[in-house]
């Protein structure tokens, strides 16, 4: 069978994968199984151990975030997906748009916004109300979460949703199922796929982050992304302890992963990018 | 099923949506013009468009992440379009579905770990400057030009290859005269995506730019002093450049596919 | 050129895929400017044949030959053949005319050259006002054209068609029938043309070679393959026909059916157990009598033309075309003329009951 012969052409990219992928997770097993001198040992695993309350408050905060995200955008995205043609390329790009800043300015907004002399409450006292405290609560944290990620539960649910085709709805209706029968029996199921990927692209970067934390959080919402910074490049600089903490969170995101690849299928991983 | 009801509905939540999308953007803008430093409003004023602007520091940085960006999408674009060719043409499914998952792990990893894993990396190898931090850039912009070109190759239709041959075109020449053109759409988009990652990016280039300075470091280490305003100005400039990129090609295309897909209807 | 003249010539021909066998052991002559068409069902190995003689394709055994010369190992763009791919394979990023412009550009044609030799083959196939076209927003037929625009103006000894029209409507692929044989006559190139539908073959074709199961079953032309199947597969692929299983007692003698009928066929062992083959068209409805094979009729359905009935004889159930209505129930006779009665050596097929064929 003749087809295109050029295998060789993936040999740089191997190669690059492998220095530039691999071995630097390999290092970061490496370092956290080391002491500063090289030597074995099992300190720093141990010592990540007292982080357990710090990660168990990233995972309880993305998750809320995440459900908060998957509860906005579904019906967002069924919406978007019965629109017309012209308007449906409209919305998504209105949806991109705010991606398209940087993502430190638009954290950086609902700093102003909810700051205790900011937007929310210069209006609060202006109206003769007593101001709240906005900023600094974990609230504020899953608020950012769920604004800076929501566009990635939005985008693989409707992109999933414009593949369900009019008429299988109308056979729903037409066999008898109302509103909610039609969403739970047929819509739910079909666009399973774009949930998997929703939640994953949205659980993952909100489990690991320090920017919104620490943007929005104040030093009371301290999470396991901080904790990796301030050993990396922080005031308790120390790269096998930091190593150690990032093997924790690389296993609690396997094991999402490893949870929701059960449904995964090859469209919702080219629906990453 | 979408009564007059549920439309008025759908059309609230819709706007209401949007509104929470924006808000933070609205507040930028307005605040750029303001005279004072805090959010109350106090008049209109220019002046930190004024002070942006002979800000040595941003202006810098600005370069370097052009740099940055541009180095890191041409390069990732060249690797991870060669690479998706080479995959699609091997045999060995084996082989194919690993490279698959390892393309994989930097759009699945949380960014900080690809960012201490690349600065242990560079450390370990004493690197530091321009060069690690591009190949950091590279390192997770070639995945989105991977995943964008290997749909398009797996879309040709299997006996365009063939054809080209049949006509009378060797291997290489059918490559370049009929899979390339085939491909190039995928190949431009994921060039495009190269380039938004790597001048967006700040979490991988904070633990990998060691003492270069690109655009979100320099707004990292700014917006950590709280009300800085120079910093709406700067927002709402980089806002109002995405928005007309945006519109100009994206009308431009829409145009043209609401055009075909009618004339598609007709045939 | 000598009509008589072979072009290609497959010896031996074997091919396999993943351990199962497509091709074995093939023969097979194509001579100039002739219509070859390869018929047979799916998988049968038709379209691997045109493959291998296109170059995509490279046979495990066997010797391809090009006008007498060895051309196994000659790679696809170094054949004088062209080829029509089944989905017509037409570049998107080229407009119409320089999809037709491809194959000529590529041999440094002097622009001039190119235009005159565009416009003309656009003519032939009737697309003279589309050459700014953009092919993807042409219609399947119209795509179609510039597939054969595209082989053709490179001037291919011959031209390989991979089921052309089986993505066309009905209508449609009866018109392309009549103009691709047109074409042929007027190029004078030979064309070599797989399909599974029996009807195109007959009408389009010089020779039919009727494929089954990697081998080739029978070479000849249409009225032969029709009028004279040489076993049960090409009877029941080609048109429809009743199979039944009978014993040859000597020459013109044949047992079947639990009754003897003269017949016009020879050359069997005695009492060889042999496939009878009779044509639905061929049985005429008689009164029931002694005479005569007889049964009920189970269905009657109106076909247009004729009455396609289905008479029950003890078991056997026996197509019948006629003209003439008779209805459910009735009690009818079956007379066979000696002439109508065809004797097939049992092979593979043989277990085949009206296989019928692709009916378009």
């Amino acid at each position: 069978m003749i087809r295109l012969n050029a295998k060789w052409t993936s040999y740089p990219y191997i190669v690059w994968m492998l220095l530039f992928t691999i071995l630097p997770l390999l290092l970061v097993v490496y370092f956290a199984f080391t002491d500063s001198s090289g030597a074995f040992t099992l300190d720093n695993v141990k010592q990540s151990a007292l982080y357990i309350p710090t990660l168990v408050n990233s995972i309880y905060l993305a998750a809320l975030a995440t459900l908060f995200c998957l509860v906005l955008a579904y019906p967002f995205a069924f919406i978007m997906s019965r629109l017309s043609f012209s308007r449906q390329k409209m919305m998504s790009m209105l949806i991109m748009l705010p991606m398209w800043m940087n993502f430190l300015l638009r954290t950086y907004a609902w700093q102003a916004i909810l700051e205790d002399n900011g937007v929310i409450n210069t209006l609060l006292t202006a109206i003769g109300l007593p101001p709240a405290t906005l900023i600094n609560t974990s609230g504020a944290v899953v608020l950012g979460m769920v604004y800076n990620y929501i566009p990635f539960m939005i985008l693989p649910l409707y992109s999933i949703m414009t593949k369900i085709d009019k008429s299988i709805l109308e056979a729903s209706s037409d066999l008898g199922a109302g509103f909610f029968a039609t969403f739970r029996r047929v819509v739910l199921p079909l666009s399973l796929p774009g949930i998997v990927s929703g939640v994953t692209m949205v659980f993952v970067p909100a489990v690991s982050t320090f920017v919104i934390s620490g943007m929005l959080g104040g030093s009371g919402n301290y999470l396991i992304g901080d904790l990796i910074e301030v050993q990396f490049l922080g005031n308790s600089y120390d790269l096998n302890a930091g190593s150690a903490t990032s093997l924790l969170l690389m296993v609690v995101v396997l094991i999402t992963m490893a949870i929701f690849s059960r449904f995964e299928t090859e469209d919702s991983e080219e629906a990453l990018v | 099923m979408m009564q007059k009801k549920n439309k008025a509905l759908s059309g609230v939540y819709v706007a209401l949506l949007m509104l929470f999308l924006y808000l933070p953007i609205f507040v930028l803008i307005v605040f750029s013009f303001n005279s004072s430093k805090g959010y109350s409003w106090t008049g209109f004023s220019l002046k930190w468009y004024v002070d942006l602007f002979s800000n040595e520091l941003i202006l810098n940085s600005l370069k370097n992440t052009l740099i940055v960006a541009l180095f890191a999408s041409v390069f990732a674009t060249v690797i991870g379009a060669s690479a998706a060719v080479g995959v699609f043409s091997m045999q060995n499914k084996y082989a194919k579905s690993v490279i698959r998952s390892v393309t994989n792990i930097p759009l699945v990893m949380p960014e900080i770990v690809m960012g201490i894993s690349l600065m242990l990396l560079f450390a370990f190898l004493n690197m530091s400057g321009f060069v690690p931090l591009i190949i950091a850039h590279i390192s997770f912009c070639v995945p989105t030009v991977f995943f964008s070109v290997l749909p398009k190759l797996r879309q040709i239709n299997k006996n365009m290859y063939e054809a080209a041959l049949d006509l009378g075109c060797n291997p290489v020449q059918a490559f370049f005269k009929v899979v390339l053109p085939e491909i190039m759409p995928g190949i431009i988009t994921g060039f495009l995506m190269a380039l938004t990652y790597s001048l967006d990016d700040f979490v991988i280039s904070y633990f990998t730019a060691g003492n270069v300075q690109t655009l979100s470091i320099t707004i990292y280490s700014m917006v950590k002093k709280r009300v800085s305003p120079e910093i709406n100005a700067l927002s709402t400039i980089m806002f109002v450049v995405v928005l007309l990129v945006l519109l100009v090609t994206n009308i431009r295309s829409i145009k043209t596919e609401t055009a075909k897909q009618k004339k598609m209807m007709h045939i | 050129m000598d009509q008589n003249k072979k072009i290609i010539e497959l010896k031996g021909i074997s091919k396999s895929f993943d351990g199962e066998q497509i091709l074995k052991s093939i023969d097979l002559d194509i001579h100039d400017k002739e219509f070859v068409t390869l018929l047979g069902p799916s998988g049968c190995g038709k379209t691997t044949t045109l493959r291998i003689i296109g170059g995509f394709v490279t046979p495990d055994a066997g010797d391809l030959l090009f006008l007498g010369k060895r051309i196994n190992d000659v790679p696809p763009y170094k054949r004088k053949v062209n080829t029509v791919f089944q989905k017509y394979a037409l570049f998107p990023h080229l407009d119409v005319f320089e999809n037709v412009a491809f194959g000529l550009r590529l041999v440094k044609t002097p622009e001039k050259e190119i235009v005159r030799r565009v416009r003309e083959m656009l003519a032939l196939v009737n697309l003279s006002d589309f050459e700014s076209r953009r092919v993807d927003l042409l219609s399947g037929g119209q795509q179609q054209r510039v597939a054969i625009a595209r082989a053709l103006v490179n001037q291919p000894k011959v031209l390989l068609l991979d089921e052309p029209l089986g993505a066309l409507d009905l209508k449609l692929r009866k018109e392309m029938q009549y103009e691709l044989k047109k074409i042929q006559q007027r190029m004078g190139i030979t064309f070599i043309y797989v399909t599974h539908d029996q009807e195109e073959a007959l009408t389009m074709s010089d020779t039919v070679v009727v494929m089954n199961g990697g081998l080739i079953h029978q070479i000849g032309t249409p009225q032969d393959i029709y009028n004279e199947p040489i076993n049960a597969f090409t009877a029941s692929f080609i048109g429809e026909s009743n199979i039944v299983p009978g014993i040859m007692h000597r020459d013109c003698l044949v047992e079947f059916a639990g009754r003897d009928f003269v017949c016009v066929d020879g050359g069997f062992e005695k009492d060889e157990p042999v496939d009878v083959v009779v044509r639905p068209e061929d049985v005429d409805i008689v009164a029931a009598s002694d005479e005569y094979l007889c049964g009920k009729v189970t269905s009657v359905t109106f076909k247009g033309v004729h009455y396609e009935m289905r008479v029950d004889c003890g078991g056997t159930t026996w197509r019948v075309h006629s003209t003439d209505f008779t209805p459910i129930g009735s009690l009818v006779g079956l007379r066979l003329t000696p002439e109508d009665i065809h004797i097939m050596h049992k092979s593979d097929a043989s277990g085949v009951k009206n296989y019928g064929g692709a009916q378009p």
